[in-house]
């Protein structure tokens, strides 16, 4: 079997479902049998060299980078999959919209993050503002809200033994996500 | 005369007692309908729609309808699971669900019910996002109503079982939530001891026990290893 081309990525994420992907343990040496990874975090390729099968993607869009990102892998990727509850519904990030109680959430999240905390240490008293710095999103979008995913596989990260299950699916075309086990798919 | 109701869910027979709602006979059958609005000891509400069956091909919720001599009830059918994924689906929407923070994760009858349906899919609603209060006032007890999907379980144990009338609806329509009836939790008689605080009555985590939290390890909580209803299934 041809080997299937792979593409991940960590937008507005904790890189904790990546983690959970070399938690698959030694069945990693089974996936690279199974598949080629482009563009990833795991061998630090920054830009797709090839059209890939699949993309996975890990993180909400909190940031114009982000979305650029992400459009990016819904043109390079045949199916994109959204890892993690931060992917799939805007997991921690999206703390930041509606929590808050602010009719200015961004606002008030950075002055919370870098002026009003009481465990902040900030002598210049500034928001950073550094042109280099990828410009904030007024909230946190869902991928889901940005481009069209195909699947969603949930958990903050979901497990290796899940991520497993499914990348295998994926790559064998095995219809993806009818009756996994119970213990498999968590929310948390 | 002890006249007893014959009737069929998904083609299997059942025994019932006249009165009884199909829900309660289907559980003493060990047939298990979702539900997420009822929870023994406290009158149906019928709200969740969650145990919707057809009965000879009407829609109905299982909770609150009386079972019918020989009508065949289907339940555990593709188009009504569809439905109830959507319901589920909804609520999650509805709300502000950040399971990986949520106290009441793994043993969350709402979360439970999106495993036992399989609810992984991409989803093809849009989150709202609502901004909903916490209330943190009373010494004991915390309410998050970004976790509330209106079961009205908390309004009937506090009005039925404690006497009390702690809780009840304010707004409307998708403004709904539920509220107090004082100036905060802390100003109402609500007290920990109450049924409507007790972790059985609010299934999902939007009224949590305060210094109590994260105490059960994951993996032993109560849906980590069962789907939701399979105490029933197992009886
Ligand atoms: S889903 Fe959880 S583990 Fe994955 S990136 Fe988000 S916070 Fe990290
Ligand atoms: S109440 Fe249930 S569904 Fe909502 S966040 Fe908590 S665990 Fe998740
Ligand atoms: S607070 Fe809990 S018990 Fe009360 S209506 Fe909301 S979800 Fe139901
Ligand atoms: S359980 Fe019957 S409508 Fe909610």
């Amino acid at each position: 079997m041809k080997k299937k081309k792979l593409a991940t990525v960590s937008l507005a994420g904790c890189f904790g479902c990546h983690m959970s992907l070399l938690d698959i343990d030694e069945r990693i040496l089974d996936l690279v049998e199974l598949v080629e990874f482009d563009r990833s975090p795991i061998n630090d390729i920054k830009k797709f060299t090839t059209r890939c099968d699949i993309g996975l993607i890990e993180g909400a869009c909190c940031n114009e980078a982000n979305v650029h990102t992400l459009i990016d892998f819904r043109k390079n990727c045949d199916i994109l999959v959204g890892v993690g509850q931060c992917a799939i519904m805007g997991g921690l990030p999206v703390m930041r919209n509606a929590i808050m109680h602010s009719d200015d959430p961004l606002r008030e999240c950075l002055d919370e993050a870098y002026l009003n905390s009481k465990y902040v240490y900030n002598p210049s008293n500034e928001i950073p503002n550094d042109p280099a710095l990828p410009l904030l999103l007024d909230k946190v979008y869902t991928c889901p809200q940005v481009v069209k995913i195909d699947y969603q596989i949930p958990g903050c990260p979901p497990s290796g033994d899940m991520l497993w299950r499914a990348l295998t699916a994926l790559i064998t075309g095995t219809h993806f996500q009818t009756s996994y086990e119970y213990e498999l798919i968590k929310y948390d | 005369m002890n006249k007893s109701v014959v009737f069929k869910i998904d083609g299997v027979e059942v025994t019932a007692t006249p009165g009884q709602t199909i829900m309660e006979a289907a559980d003493e059958a060990g047939i298990y309908i979702p539900r997420l609005c009822d929870v023994e000891g406290l009158d149906p509400q019928g709200s969740c729609r969650l145990c919707t069956v057809k009965v000879n091909g009407r829609s109905v919720s299982s909770c609150t309808q009386p079972v019918v001599d020989g009508s065949e009830v289907e339940n555990n059918t593709l188009e009504i699971q569809c439905y109830r994924r959507d319901l589920v689906r909804m609520l999650f929407h509805e709300g502000n669900h950040l399971c990986p923070i949520c106290e009441a994760s793994g043993n969350c009858e709402l979360q439970a019910m999106g495993y036992r349906l399989g609810i992984s899919k991409a989803t093809k609603f849009p989150y709202l996002q609502p901004v909903r209060p916490v209330d943190a006032s009373h010494p004991d007890i915390l309410l998050d109503t970004n976790r509330c999907i209106h079961c009205g379980r908390c309004i009937r144990a506090s009005a039925s079982v404690d006497g009390k009338h702690v809780f009840g609806y304010i707004g409307r329509g998708i403004h709904r939530r539920v509220g107090v009836n004082a100036e905060n939790l802390a100003k109402t008689d609500a007290l920990l001891e109450d049924k409507a605080i007790a972790s059985e009555t609010c299934p999902v985590g939007c009224i949590i026990q305060k210094r109590n939290g994260f105490c059960t390890p994951v993996g032993k909580r109560e849906f980590d290893h069962e789907p939701i209803g399979s105490s029933i299934e197992n009886s």
